[in-house]
């Protein structure tokens, strides 16, 4: 260190540049799959069911075992003997395993492990795995799950519903009689998930000298799952060793939802005695990672007729998917506290319902919960406004929680540590130039455009209270094991050269952490940032940890950055006492700065920080008695403010609560009906700001996850469960021409709960972007039900009207109501020159019908007209073998038929059934059909677009065939061709 | 999500590649950028025994005009064709058309007859080909033909090219004097596949709309001297024609809405270019 | 050139980032399998394999492409750039990548080699570009941590030839 006179440069609240950054910008970033691995380690693939619900009759790995490079297979039953299933929230009768077991519950499911010397010969022994299912009904929409005569997801619980529970705050019966109006809205908030870059990494390594398991994955925590797969391994939690690398690719939450595969490759790797890697591949992490739970809200604001909002009433209804995986149903409880949002609101009632469906277990997704909550308050308070006749604005101004009213304990018991929301709210109007903004909205409405201003305001609450989800207990369960606060850690050492390095208990994911701790040490220490080294790989085994470790809930800067700077604290501490003993002070009076340890009064008397460190290694006994050899000390933070429920049920459910207030303009496309972002203003009151340049980039990146949510991002489902975003060509991430450029505006109430003043700030504008672009096209449109995201089709059946009718002479199809039901149908016709009766003789003959189906290797007769074939199908140079069942039934000779069937192959499954007509005509016959068809599994998931012409084209082949066989070319007119061009109509 | 694995030929020659492809079969692919088969072969939707990749045939990375089209020749990036300083005037829609095609990073390596070989109903490049009414080459061991754009591209994916066949070039029409041209698309991303997009040709009251992603391939109407609600009834003809279909990006009204609204628009500014 | 057996691994060099790299392929690897784990540039990453989100973007013979779309036997003997070559062997960061950090234009570093690359070609290509076309031209990249407006302001940071970071308070 070669500073010259000391000074006292601080860095805490500077925009300091990232220390992360060179080696990330010169591709030398620590990544989990960078990291050098054991030789002779072996790759797993995972084959996963291709059926949203079904039992697993039989599985045979015979042949995919004898596939070169294969090392392994692994099924459920190796699964169910070695391991136990994971443990859960609630204590519920059903059963998770990291390989299915007996049956499958979502597309994407895994269902066997190969295990093979690399991922390529893995992936091809996939191929030879046979598995054979029978479908079962499946539950998809939360609301039909949640009906008495649903399928039943796990026929143990005996219900999807899983959880109910009710809560009341205040009078809400009351406030509802006496209120002037009640304003009510349904909103369904869809599925997405942010999708990190990276996908899940595990490589995972049993060690039988002590059985103890060694881990490297990119886990993210809570570190509440860790028990969860040790007990799934049954091993104790010291031999379960989980390492986590120094860099991860995003994380967002997602990344907690690794845990089942840590328990999959830990077992593999016992089996084989080699270590076991696996990498998630992007269709996996789509169609299997995790997505946020989709909820439907009914609320309901008792209201006064000046707009001031009295109770709310919710009645939620979360989808949690397949399986209730921990620390799962935290995205319903974990904004309980804030379910008032940002308002006077003292009396509240709420009826939380958790639902199981055949869909992709829901997990952690930045926002956790609230963007769900937020869509369904504001857009209330939105529609209290159109129906009261009031600004927006006002609505939301006049319900704020007026300034000075801090700490305020909402009305479900959170403690909202400080704010002054009604000045927020005026900044944000004048900085952001809201008068501007109307003005162009009123422009653009005076030359018929379609233009809309919508607003939104939101509490963003920051680190969890662990004792959060014992909310979903009763008063009573919970005397028992009563759970509340959240640990942080952070080892501060000094090396004999005066060297600062830091661990702790985070696991970044791209926020930039080991930068805003490297600022808080170096303040503390007299040090400049990139004089700390700050490594956040992390080691269970190593270093020191507890339940609340991780990265989510927005809780870093009020929990790990507070034990970092008790840590640093308790380091000065040290070195004042050893640099007063030279200096001839007392320790009350030395400063630290410029690398130096200096008498307050008199800089020029210092001791260099290299020295006074050094002295605690190099001479310990020099020291004074009190004092222990070496300089490494843990800083523990627990705030106290966070306690479990009360027995009334309140719950301060996070630590610190910023405030945020958004408001948009939108232009719509008359045409087009594609959104465009015209304007946004996002203010934000995070508290003090520990760097902020961080800060920005936090606001920045949910910005653009939240412009996701509202135009793009959805997890589609078909209604047989079949999932169809498995690409990053179906599942839309906003890119660069997509996102707009946010003005952001600030203001800072320190929190008075946390030593630094900062409130958590990663997840805000996921919460307000959707609701308050929601709230303009509303306000555009003048339409009340508003779904995100607001694909173009969505808004053009809310600007377009009644479609222009067909030509004369024309019927339009029938018409499918959005997003009801992704069946594929079709109908058409073939001309073919021969009598019904060849027609039908063809039809039931085995042989000529092997001729007529597609690409038959083979067709065996099963029963009468009941027969399986092998195919190859495909479209194009797509192609794929399958296993065909295909039965006639429904005879009435020669006239129709029913012909129904299914396929199978590692392409996916598909179930269909079609009617057939043979009519006499001109000497021939005139084959008509129509169809449906239900395609699932990977076509499905990464090849929707496709799927409609494809099927077409493979049904039109099928009567193509048929015509052939019967003896001539078939005549490619579709009935209406043929009418329209007797009628000298069309072309 | 990795290929499942395939023997390889880097092709000097047309010669050799089309040996490769008769001696291939029907499991033998033509690979040159490989924007889309590369994709399709990650995800094993396609498996090819062999593939023959021609993007080193120096013979075929040309770009010509003579003859009354702009020659391309089957090694030609879209990028190159995209930054070619005579798009503009030698071939005004291509210019328009163009930008639209995948991505700066894909242009660099996906080429032109590529993308018409791949017969997507949703590619910019076969509409224009269409619209135009372009010509493919094809080439095969024992000779080679030209084909309409028309006669060429069959259906979804699907095409007359023969397996033993490849692309060896596609001749896109000068402009005659007179025309005018307009290209509008409506993706849910920038660079996605259009969910509609329209190219119009506009001469002397003379009017010629190609329509992609909405029926199973590109296809084209001609009118003479249509205004107004005249215009508007044969756009809505023409709408009901292609159907169009649900997928997940749109439903099958909101395309034809688009075939009605788009196409208008880009006649008209075809009419005012 | 002989037909490539899918069954054997083939020698293939490349001149990565101007020095000869050398590694046994079969046909069916990807390219950027073979930089990250025959040779151990790992700095360009995998995303998602099917040729949309850009973190595998590399430079073949100076031109930005995906690297999950090609086999690394289609680059023998040709010239690959990577995030690893760009400056020089100094640990200095060029006016690029000090701007990337500048504007706080990377988070979780995933999607920045691919998108550095995608720049430097394009830059090369278009030196003065609007900010339409560097949106444009980024939209081959998917970043989920940065909402791209970092990068967008250290691309026209760097065209205006360093001009001063805006302070994120004045925004
Ligand atoms: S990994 Fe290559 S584009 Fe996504
Ligand atoms: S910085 Fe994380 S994906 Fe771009």
């Amino acid at each position: 260190m070669t500073q010259g006179h000391p000074q006292s440069e601080k860095f805490v609240g500077q925009p300091v540049e990232r220390l992360e950054d060179a080696a990330l910008l010169m591709g030398r970033g620590r990544y989990a799959d960078d990291l050098p691995i054991r030789v002779g380690t072996l790759h797993g693939a995972i084959l996963r069911s291709p059926h949203a619900h079904a039992e697993i009759v039989s599985i045979d790995t015979s042949e995919a075992e004898a596939r070169p490079g294969v090392v392994a297979v692994l099924t459920g039953d190796e699964i169910k003997e070695l391991t136990d299933p994971f443990i859960m929230v609630l204590k519920l009768p059903l059963q998770h395993w990291s390989l299915a077991v007996e049956r499958v519950r979502f597309v994407g499911e895994s269902v066997v492990l190969v295990v093979a010397e690399d991922r390529y010969q893995a992936e091809d022994a996939l191929e030879y795995i046979k598995v054979e299912y029978k479908p079962l009904p499946v539950a998809v929409d939360p609301r039909d799950a949640a009906k008495e005569d649903a399928p039943l997801i796990h026929p143990a619980a005996g219900t999807n519903v899983v959880s109910v529970r009710n809560f009341n705050y205040g009078e809400p019966d009351k406030a509802f009689a006496e209120a002037d109006h009640t304003v009510e809205l349904t909103i369904e908030f869809p599925r997405n998930s942010q999708t990190p870059m990276e996908g899940y990494v595990v490589v995972a390594d049993y060690l039988p000298g002590n059985n103890t398991y060694d881990v490297l994955a990119n886990f993210q925590g809570p570190y509440t799952v860790h028990p969860v797969m040790a007990r799934s391994l049954r091993v104790s939690g010291s031999a379960l060793r989980i390492r986590t690398p120094q860099d991860s690719g995003g994380g967002f939450g997602v990344k907690q939802a690794i845990f089942p595969y840590v328990t999959l490759m830990s077992t593999a790797s016992k089996i084989v005695g080699r270590p076991v890697k696996w990498v998630e591949d992007r269709l996996e992490h789509l169609s299997a990672a995790v997505a946020a739970p989709n909820r439907v809200i009914h609320l309901e604001a008792a209201v006064t007729k000046d707009g001031k909002v009295t109770a709310f009433r919710f009645d939620q209804l979360d989808d949690y998917g397949a399986y209730l995986r921990a620390p799962m149903p935290g995205p319903l409880y974990r904004p309980h506290g804030c379910l008032t949002g940002p308002y006077f609101i003292p009396n509240l009632s709420v009826t939380n319902r958790l639902v199981l469906t055949n869909k992709t277990p829901s997990g952690m997704v930045r926002g956790f919960g609230c963007p769900q909550m937020y869509f369904a308050i504001e857009r209330v308070m939105q529609c209290i406004a159109v129906e009261l006749d009031l600004d927006p604005l006002d609505v939301i101004s006049r319900n704020l929680i007026p300034a000075g009213s801090f700490p305020y304990r909402s009305a479900a018991g959170a403690i909202y540590d400080s704010g002054d929301y009604p000045k927020a709210l005026e900044i944000a109007v004048e900085e952001g130039d809201l008068k501007e903004l109307k003005e162009r909205r009123d422009k653009a409405r005076a030359e018929g455009r379609l233009y809309g201003i919508g607003y939104c305001a939101v509490i963003e609450p920051g680190q969890s209270n662990m004792g959060y989800l014992s909310t979903i207990l009763t008063a009573e369960e919970r005397r028992k094991n009563p759970k509340g606060g959240s640990v942080s850690q952070v080892t501060v050492n000094v090396e004999p050269l005066g060297g600062v390095s830091v661990t702790a208990d985070c696991m970044p994911q791209g926020q930039g952490q080991g930068t805003a701790l490297a600022q808080i040490v170096a303040d503390e220490l007299g040090l400049k940032p990139d004089q700390i080294r700050v490594n956040l790989e992390h080691d269970t085994q190593k270093d020191a940890w507890s339940i609340a470790s991780g990265n989510y809930s927005s809780r870093f800067v009020s929990s790990t950055a507070i034990a970092a700077h008790r840590a640093a604290q308790k380091v000065r501490a040290k070195l004042a006492t050893i640099a007063a003993q030279s200096l001839n002070v007392s320790e009350e009076k030395v400063s630290f700065g410029g690398g130096q340890i200096f008498a307050t009064e008199n800089p020029d008397n210092a001791i260099k920080f290299h020295r006074a460190a050094g002295a605690a290694h190099w001479h310990p006994g020099s020291l004074p008695t009190e004092l222990e050899a070496g300089v490494r000390e843990i800083g523990v933070w627990a705030p106290p403010e966070l306690d479990s429920p009360s027995d009334s049920d309140r719950i301060n459910t996070s630590l610190t609560y910023g405030f945020k207030i958004d408001y948009c303009g939108i232009e719509i496309d008359p045409d087009t009906a594609e959104v465009r972002i015209d304007k946004y203003v996002t203010m934000h009151d995070t508290g003090k700001m520990i760097n902020p340049l961080l800060v920005r980039g936090q606001i920045e990146g949910s910005f653009g996850w939240g412009v996701g949510i509202a135009l793009y991002e959805e997890f589609v489902y078909a209604e047989d469960g079949s999932f169809l975003s498995g690409t990053f060509a179906d599942y839309l991430c906003p890119t660069a021409c997509e996102v707009p450029k946010p003005v952001i505006l600030h203001m800072e109430t320190p929190s008075p709960f946390t030593p630094l003043g900062a409130k958590g700030i990663g997840e805000g504008n996921c919460m307000t972007v959707p609701v308050c672009v929601a709230n303009a096209v509303s306000d555009a449109l003048d339409v009340r039900d508003v779904r995100v995201p607001l694909t173009p089709a969505r808004v053009s059946a809310m600007i377009h009207g009644e479609e222009a009718a067909p030509p004369a002479g024309r019927a339009a199809p029938a018409a499918k109501a959005e997003g009801a039901g992704r069946a594929l149908a079709g109908e058409g016709t073939t001309l073919v020159p021969a009598a019904p009766e060849e027609v039908w003789k063809t039809l039931l003959d085995a042989e000529k019908l092997a001729a007529v189906i597609p690409g038959c290797h083979r067709l065996d007769v099963v029963g009468d007209n009941d027969y399986r074939a092998e195919v190859t199908l495909g479209v194009g140079p797509v192609k794929g073998r399958f296993q065909a069942s295909v039965r006639l039934a429904e005879l009435d000779a020669p006239r129709s038929a029913t012909l129904s069937g299914g396929l199978d192959g590692p392409l996916g499954s598909s179930r269909g059934s079609g009617r057939v007509r043979l009519e006499a005509r001109d000497g021939g016959t005139e084959v008509s059909y129509t169809y449906t068809v239900e395609v699932t599994g990977k076509v499905a998931a990464v090849g929707g677009r496709m799927l409609d012409g494809a099927t077409r084209m493979l049904v039109r082949q099928f009567f193509e065939r048929l015509a052939a066989q019967v003896g001539g070319p078939p005549v490619h007119e579709s009935w209406w061709t043929r009418l329209l061009r007797a009628l000298g109509i069309g072309q | 999500m990795k290929p499942k694995g395939f023997d390889y030929l880097r092709a000097a020659s047309v010669e050799e590649a089309v040996d490769g492809l008769k001696e291939g079969g029907e499991e033998a692919r033509i690979v040159a950028g490989g924007q889309s088969l590369g994709a399709m072969m990650n995800m094993r939707l396609v498996e090819p025994e062999l593939l023959v990749d021609i993007a080193g045939i120096a013979d075929l990375d040309y770009l010509r005009a003579e003859n009354g089209a702009l020659e391309v020749g089957a090694a030609l990036t879209q990028a190159e064709l995209l930054e070619w300083s005579g798009l503009a005037e030698q071939a005004p829609l291509l210019h328009l058309a163009m930008p639209h095609v995948g991505h700066f990073q894909t242009r660099n390596r996906g080429t032109v007859c590529g993308s018409i070989a791949h017969a997507d109903p949703s590619s910019e490049l076969p509409l224009s080909l269409a619209v135009l009414g372009g010509e493919v080459k094809l080439r095969s061991a024992s000779g080679q033909r030209t084909l309409a754009a028309s006669e060429f591209q069959l259906g979804m994916l699907s095409t007359a090219r023969r397996p033993d066949e490849m692309v060896t070039a596609v001749r896109f029409p000068n402009p005659r004097p007179g025309q005018s041209f307009a290209f509008r698309e409506v993706a849910r991303r920038h660079g996605d596949f259009a969910i509609v997009a329209a190219a119009a040709v506009v001469s002397d009251g003379h009017v010629r709309l190609g329509i992609g992603g909405v029926a199973d391939r590109p296809t084209v109407r001609d009118w003479e001297a249509l205004e107004g609600s005249a215009l508007d009834d044969a756009l809505n003809e023409f709408a009901w024609d292609l159907g169009g279909h649900d997928d997940i990006h749109a439903t099958a009204r909101y395309r034809r809405e688009l075939v009605r609204r788009i196409g208008r628009r880009a006649i008209e500014e075809a009419r005012h270019a | 050139m002989p037909r490539l057996s899918r069954e054997a691994r083939h020698p293939v060099t490349i001149i990565l980032n101007g020095k000869r790299a050398s590694g046994y392929a079969e046909p069916r690897l990807l390219l950027v399998d073979f930089l990250r784990r025959e040779i151990g540039a790992t700095g360009s990453h995998v995303g998602c394999e099917h040729g949309v989100c850009g973190a595998c973007t590399v430079r073949v013979d100076g031109k930005a492409v995906r690297s999950c779309l090609m086999y690394a036997v289609q680059a023998d003997g040709r010239r690959v750039d990577t995030v690893e070559g760009l400056g020089d062997d100094s640990s200095d960061l060029t006016a690029l990548q000090s701007a990337f950090r500048r504007e706080h234009a990377l988070q979780c570093g995933y999607c920045t080699p691919g998108v550095l690359m995608s720049i430097s070609d394009f830059l090369e290509r278009n030196p003065k570009p609007t900010e339409t076309e560097i949106r444009e031209m980024l939209s081959g990249h998917i970043c989920r941590c940065t909402g791209y407006a970092g990068m967008v302001r250290a691309v026209l940071d760097v065209v205006s030839n360093g001009g001063a970071a805006e302070s994120p308070k004045s925004e």
